[in-house]
């Protein structure tokens, strides 16, 4: 919560300060079974007035609005605040979705207020089976605007149901809109007004609510609403038959798949490349600028080294997360993420995960940072958590500098299997095998132990293809990076400046000390006996620790150390590096490399993901001791020259 | 090792009948929803998706392999898993209606 200061529209969320006397806030919560369009509506309502943020002490997203009422209608409230809550086909709290919705309207979730009125949104294409939620919603006695959603859909499909007659029975307004077109959204508008205004009269429901926990008499009872209201389901969708018929064809299926997740990767592996580097070098320069401008001190360093180059740690990560939120905001809204995740699933249940899972282990190969963030797609929350554990495992493009010094240092390049795959290709192939197979192994590990479900089936809803919108898509990319900057970006900025002071302190003479003398070569030297049963030094004690910014970095820590050019091409790190460092410590250097979780940024995002610091400290506890372990066993068998 | 236990009929077929599950429903012929094996909690989130006894299903697609498997049920399209499909039994085909 106290990070919320920055944003104006978490204060009314958080603690609503009472801005004039007797004008509380009005809360209006938004209730629906998912793929109703409900964020979707909540996105029309209040459009970019609205942060995120997860309900406190679970991973369940939180999404708070303002949504501008007209000052003529409303003198008390010139807004109204939208809380969308998750998607539910019930008010029986069984899972975390469940309890929070409960929780909400219930109005004992702290720092929401209960809600003064409901928007119940329902897909009026499927009216039957969504209608069931209106039974425990009505008899919560609250205003409650009916929305059927889809209303364009189930004209086109030759549907049709008598709103004025749903009304009556219910007891409540009934609203057909389109969310998606913006159609009917001003009935949604007046029905705020009414209710913020106080000109709002409950009526009873015409007809007996059903028992709520005989789901087949509730069913019964949505059917015979249904009936009443002169409901005539819609045809089938036929472009939705026609596109499955491709899409999910035994053999086209598979290949169009193939090459969406080519596609997806090559895009942030390659694509995101020259915007990082762009962004990079601007913040560079612009370092350079502000070294030039201001004179040499320590507060310059720490202005230029530590707060600049942390904020250029951050925003070059926003490329490949706008970039595969692009691709994910595509694929979700259109409806063939689902697709997908169908033809992922064989593959993936073999590993206790599903399909879902694939899309975000796939994109760790490029940075786990955007892939623990597309995890959000999963909504079974122990596959999510386990995808979210798992995903550092694989190797990310920042251990690629790392791998490529030590490997070019210390592995000949001689051929393994003919001219063109020599032992260098071979050491990095391994590599990433090794990480797959930590990733594989932990992923059976979870599911067998910690995240071992009561059973929870795999069920995936298949939602009718739609046109993504540009609206959709924008609001999606805008609301992730917010999340991020604010989120991870912050903590990534607070370990940058730390890993500075760190480095450059303690100050002598007025002058920064070697890197030997300052806290970090003090911590190098101080764990240094811990980290020679693996064959490492204090130089690489450093260079673990400033490693902890990104991986990458202890490649130009090393340069900086051996007094070399810090980068992975460099030959004469490349040989300082061999007369310091034996076999076995280098190979086992790379095995922690592979296993271990230096990453501030992952940490960071993990942390925000998982609504805590207990899954991230878990995470980084079991990493740490994993590689710790594999590179001691490293280091000792190649020592003991068993492969020599 | 569950989903071949009950494929290979071991516990299947209580009423002495003989009982299809919905895991052996081919593609496209329609069977109607008897009881749902399955524990409580999941049974309900398996009615509220409109898995409920009476209701008509219909196998659709399925991914390379044939599982998992989309099923039409109550308008609109649920994929299952065949460990999951193999739970839900069907009425004898001459009761659907």
């Amino acid at each position: 919560m106290s990070d919320c200061h920055d944003c104006d529209g978490c204060a009314v969320a958080v603690a609503p300060p009472p801005l004039h006397k007797g004008a509380r806030t009005h809360v209006v919560a938004i209730i629906g079974p998912p793929n109703s369009g409900k964020s979707t509506l909540f996105n029309r309502l209040t459009g970019l007035r609205q942060k995120v943020a997860n309900f406190p002490g679970v991973t369940v997203e939180q999404r708070v609005g303002k949504a501008k009422m007209d000052k003529a209608k409303t003198p008390h409230h010139s807004e109204v605040v939208l809380v969308d809550l998750p998607g539910v086909y019930s008010l029986s709290p069984r899972s975390e979705d469940e309890q929070v919705t409960h929780d909400v309207l219930a109005g004992t979730m702290p720092g929401i207020p209960k809600p003064d009125a409901l928007l119940l949104i329902l897909d009026c294409t499927n009216l039957g089976r969504h209608l069931v939620l209106a039974a425990p919603i009505l008899s919560l006695k609250l205003p409650t605007l009916v929305i059927l959603n889809m209303a364009d859909d189930l004209k086109n499909r030759g549907g049709h149901v008598d709103t004025a007659e749903l009304a009556s029975e219910l007891g409540s307004p009934v609203a057909l809109v389109s969310a998606t077109k913006g159609q009917g959204v001003e009935k949604v508008f007046q029905f705020m007004e009414g209710t913020s205004a106080g000109t709002t009269s409950l009526a009873p429901p015409r007809v007996e609510l059903p028992i709520l926990q005989d789901i087949p008499r509730c069913r019964q009872w949505a059917h015979d609403i249904g009936t009443g209201a002169a409901y005539r389901a819609p045809a089938p969708p036929i472009w939705t038959r026609r596109l499955d018929s491709v899409f999910l064809h035994p053999i086209a299926g598979p290949l169009i798949f193939l090459m969406v997740v080519a596609g997806v990767f090559q895009t942030i592996f390659k694509g995101a490349k020259p915007l990082m580097d762009g962004l990079q070098a601007l913040i560079q320069t612009s370092g350079q600028w502000i070294e030039h401008i201001l004179p040499p001190s320590i507060f310059r360093s720490l202005l230029v080294d530590g707060i600049w180059s942390g904020i250029g740690a951050v925003i070059v990560f926003l490329p490949q997360i706008l970039l595969l939120f692009l691709f994910i905001g595509i694929l979700e809204d259109s409806g063939y993420l689902a697709r997908a995740a169908l033809i992922a699933d064989r593959t993936m249940s073999k590993f206790g995960l599903q399909g879902k899972s694939f899309i975000p282990l796939i994109s760790a190969y490029a940075c786990a940072v955007p892939a623990i963030m597309a995890t959000r797609t999963i909504e079974n929350k122990r596959d999510r958590l386990a995808t979210i554990l798992i995903a550092p495992f694989m190797t990310c493009s920042a251990r690629l500098p790392v791998y490529t010094l030590i490997i070019a240092a210390f592995i000949a390049d001689r051929p393994l299997i003919g001219h063109f795959f020599g032992m260098q290709a071979g050491a990095l192939l391994g590599l990433y095998v090794l990480g797959f197979v930590a990733a594989i192994a932990t992923a059976r590990l979870l599911k067998s132990s910690i995240l071992k479900s009561e059973r929870v089936p795999f069920v995936l809803e298949m939602p009718p293809y739609r046109w993504p919108t540009l609206r959709s898509l924008s609001l999606r990319l805008i609301d992730r990076s917010k999340v991020f900057l604010r989120r991870a970006g912050t903590v990534i900025l607070l370990v940058i400046v730390v890993l500075w002071v760190l480095e450059n302190l303690p100050v002598k003479n007025g002058q920064p000390p070697e890197i030997a003398d300052s806290f970090a070569g003090m911590i190098g030297h101080a764990v240094e006996p811990a980290i020679k049963p693996l064959g490492f030094n204090w130089k690489i004690g450093i260079g673990l620790i400033s490693s902890i910014a990104a991986r990458e970095v202890i490649v130009g820590t090393l340069g900086t150390i051996y007094h070399k050019e810090g980068t992975s091409e460099s030959v004469g790190l490349r040989e300082a590096l061999r007369s310091d460092l034996t076999p076995g410590g280098a190979i086992a250097l790379l095995v922690f490399f592979a296993f271990a979780m230096q990453c501030m940024s992952t940490i960071a995002v993990v942390r925000r993901e998982t609504g805590g610091w207990k899954w991230p400290a878990i995470q980084f506890a079991y990493m740490t001791f994993l590689a710790y372990i594999c590179a001691l066993i490293t280091n000792q068998v190649v020592r003991s020259g068993i492969f020599t | 090792m569950l989903q071949m236990s009950v494929n290979s009929g071991a516990d299947a077929a209580p009423k002495g009948a003989f009982a299809r599950t919905l895991a052996q429903l081919p593609e496209g012929e329609a069977g109607v929803l008897d009881r749902l094996d399955l524990p409580d909690d999941i049974a309900r989130r398996l009615m509220e998706l409109g898995f409920l006894p009476g209701h008509i299903i219909v196998p659709a697609r399925s991914a390379p392999g044939g599982e998992p498997r989309v099923y039409r049920v109550d308008g609109s399209e649920v994929a299952l898993r065949r460990e999951t499909a193999s739970r839900l039994i069907l009425r004898p085909s001459k009761g659907a209606a």
